[in-house]
């Protein structure tokens, strides 16, 4: 009974990182159609920040400065790059992204290099509650109640803001939208805004030793790709379905790892998206494309 | 100009007819093998200039230094694996990230196959030829199965899922070290050999010119013959009625399904081609690494890595996609310049170690390379190295 309680709740806490990441991943789709495949990058650039400004700063300043930097990189990806491209189809826009990606992730790596495995979780890192005869880790636990609040707003923010409705707009149609007044480059400049600073948040809690283990920010490109497998499965244009899809991930990495061994946990995510995938090929909450002849 | 690419054929009926008149109309001496009306003046001169390079292909070895020589069968095992993915994304339109455990897959059968069962390792035996034919065959018949996930799926959601079998294949070779081999010795394959002309010869006794004929060379002929045949298959299917049922399916499904092409099959047949070069690739790299077979530690760094998946894509978009030729080019950059860097500033590794590792070497930069590459491509020139040769070749002409 213990480890099935430990089971849902590391599950649940991994699961909340990657809806955090999955919900960005899914809110810059929604806005652009672009599948961002520098996510992970845009993460890994957040946590570089917090970790080389962190000893000036200290941890509260430096975070801000780590989200706020993933924003602007977000934005700055959106309006000199993607903007630019109008043109190229949505396949092209993400075979971009994978370029970015593979520049931001080279220039971090080798400015990480072999340098001791850099941590991001100082206040919650070595916190730990005991709950049902069983141990939840304080990245888990403040990433849980971290996604609560940010997700609970986002679709307060969503589904009653004026900038949630212009977002719903131009999603439902672009001309449509347009013709309203609403300023297209703005929903999409911050949907970008937004994607960036819920990654470098989400990166926050992966860079600990109980997520990312020894490595620390140096896995935390790796552990956040799984976020991809959360968003396709929920459904790409649904950002209730980002949200599940990333406790699925999360629930189904956990036991996985329990159950069957650590390697298994990293193909099992990717063997639940596939079964979701062939069962509804939009994925669970997704728009299914209508061809018209 | 026989590589079509999107901006050319805008609808099915253009991927379909346009293409044809196009190509016929083209004067680009390389390619559209046995299309019919071809001016036959030209057509002589199109088999000499082959002929030519067969000769300078086979004189390459004999003067060429061994190292250079394993730069250039590396790129022709690129080449192979490229040609395989601009097919299935150019050509069929369908987005895979899976190529590298096509690669694994065609490793692996081809070790099983040829090798003896001795230390614990699951072992044939067969002849190495046979072997090398069964193992592309096997490799077709597997992406041949992933017909009911590509089927169903398209672009990107058809990308995410086929990524899921490069997981699947490295959770698969760690779990059956009997018959991948260990993650940290591996096992080893064996040599071509072809009528007792081992391609693997360490110690040769044969010597043309003075030159003696050890592995390399005989490697490099090898890979030289693989890639041209792969190159004038490839040819075939891309101009022949496949390669047009792909672009019909590629430019629109409902419109594809409409004309009478199976969209199912032909997105299988797609898969299964392309897995057949990517299975053909593996055989390569199995050889390339004096026949060592062995399974990757991480899922996103190793030979039949995602990173090797993402490598793959890059070179089918640096060399433009649905371009043969391109596939060739973009390999040479993306396998190509990691080696080749160290070559050219003679090995200079202290810099790399030092500073730690903070250093930019021959890795980082080819990363940063292709990274910078695959943007400015998709910004400015969609159809990748091929439109800009076609181009440059273009405005030569004029002047």
């Amino acid at each position: 009974m213990s480890t099935f309680v430990q089971v849902l709740l590391n599950g649940t806490g991994r699961g909340a990182i990657y809806a955090l990441l999955a919900l960005g991943f899914v809110v810059i789709y929604k806005s652009t159609e672009v599948i961002n495949f520098a996510h992970g990058s845009l993460a890994l650039f957040g946590g570089y920040i917090v970790f080389a400004l962190k000893p000036t700063l200290g941890w509260l300043g430096a975070a801000v400065c780590g989200v706020l930097a993933a924003a602007a990189l977000a934005v700055l990806i959106e309006r000199v790059l993607l903007a630019r491209a109008k043109l190229a189809s949505q396949d092209s826009l993400a075979i971009l992204t994978i370029g970015v990606d593979i520049l931001i992730l080279t220039e971090i790596t080798r400015r990480l290099g072999t340098a001791s495995a850099p941590f991001l979780g100082d206040p919650y890192q070595d916190v730990r509650l005991r709950f049902l005869g069983a141990t939840i880790e304080g990245p888990e636990l403040f990433a849980l109640l971290t996604a609560i609040v940010l997700i609970g707003g986002f679709f307060v923010a969503f589904r009653f803001s004026t900038w949630g409705l212009t977002m719903r707009a131009q999603s439902e149609n672009k001309e449509a939208a347009a013709l309203m007044g609403i300023r297209s480059w703005r929903v999409t400049a911050s949907a970008w805004a937004l994607g960036g600073a819920l990654a470098a948040i989400a990166i926050l809690f992966i860079a600990t030793l109980p997520v990312a283990g020894g490595a620390g920010l140096t896995a935390a490109h790796t552990i956040a790709f799984a976020a991809f497998p959360a968003a396709i499965l929920g459904g790409l244009t649904s950002p209730g379905g980002a949200v599940v899809g990333g406790l699925v991930v999360g629930l189904a990495e956990s036991s996985a790892s329990q159950y069957i061994d650590n390697d298994f946990a990293k193909v099992a995510v990717y063997l639940v998206m596939l079964v979701v995938l062939v069962a509804r090929p939009s994925g669970l909450f997704g728009k299914v494309e209508q061809v018209r002849v | 100009m026989s590589e079509t690419t999107r901006a050319e054929a805008t609808g099915p009926t253009a991927g379909a007819t346009g293409v044809d008149a196009a190509e016929t109309d083209s004067a680009a001496p390389d390619g559209q093998g046995g299309m019919p009306a071809v001016h036959p003046r030209r057509d002589r001169r199109r088999w000499l200039l082959w002929g030519a390079l067969v000769v300078v292909l086979f004189l390459v070895p004999i003067y060429l230094p061994g190292q250079y020589l394993i730069v250039s069968t590396w790129v022709m095992t690129g080449a192979v694996g490229a040609m395989g993915l601009t097919m299935l994304i150019g050509q069929a339109g369908q987005l895979s990230l899976a190529h590298s455990f096509f690669l694994l897959v065609g490793g692996v059968s081809y070790t099983v196959l040829s090798s003896d069962g001795t230390d614990g390792f699951v072992g044939l035996g067969l002849p190495t030829a046979l072997s090398l034919v069964l193992a592309v065959a096997i490799s077709a018949a597997v992406g041949a199965a992933f017909a009911p996930v590509s089927g169903r799926l398209t672009g990107i959601y058809l990308g995410v899922a086929s990524l899921s079998l490069v997981f699947l294949g490295w959770w698969l070779a760690r779990v059956l070290p009997s018959i991948a081999g260990s993650t940290s010795s591996g096992r080893y394959a064996d040599d071509l050999n072809l009528f007792g002309f081992d391609f693997g010869e360490k110690s040769p006794t044969l010597a043309i010119l003075g030159v003696p004929i050890g592995q390399n060379e005989r490697l490099f002929w090898l890979y030289a013959a693989l890639t041209l045949i792969a190159y004038f298959v490839a040819r075939g299917a891309v101009d022949g009625r496949v390669g047009r049922a792909w672009r019909a399916v590629r430019d629109n499904e409902a419109a594809a399904t409409v004309m009478g092409v199976s969209v199912v099959r032909q997105k299988s047949v797609a898969f299964a081609v392309s897995s057949a070069y990517a299975g053909l690739a593996g055989v390569m790299v199995v050889w390339w690494y004096d026949g060592l077979l062995k399974p990757d530690e991480a899922v996103d760094s190793g030979t039949y890595s995602t990173a090797v998946a993402i490598a793959y894509l890059a070179m089918v978009v640096i060399g433009g996609l649905g371009s043969l030729g391109g596939a060739i080019v973009g390999a040479a950059v993306v396998f190509g310049t990691p080696l080749i860097i160290p070559l050219l500033s003679q090995g200079d590794s202290s810099a790399v170690l030092s500073s730690g590792g903070t250093a930019f070497s021959p890795v980082v930069i080819t990363y940063l390379a292709y990274g910078a590459l695959i943007v400015l491509i998709v910004l400015f020139e969609p159809g990748g190295l091929a439109a800009l040769g076609r181009r440059l070749t273009a405005r030569l002409k004029r002047s």
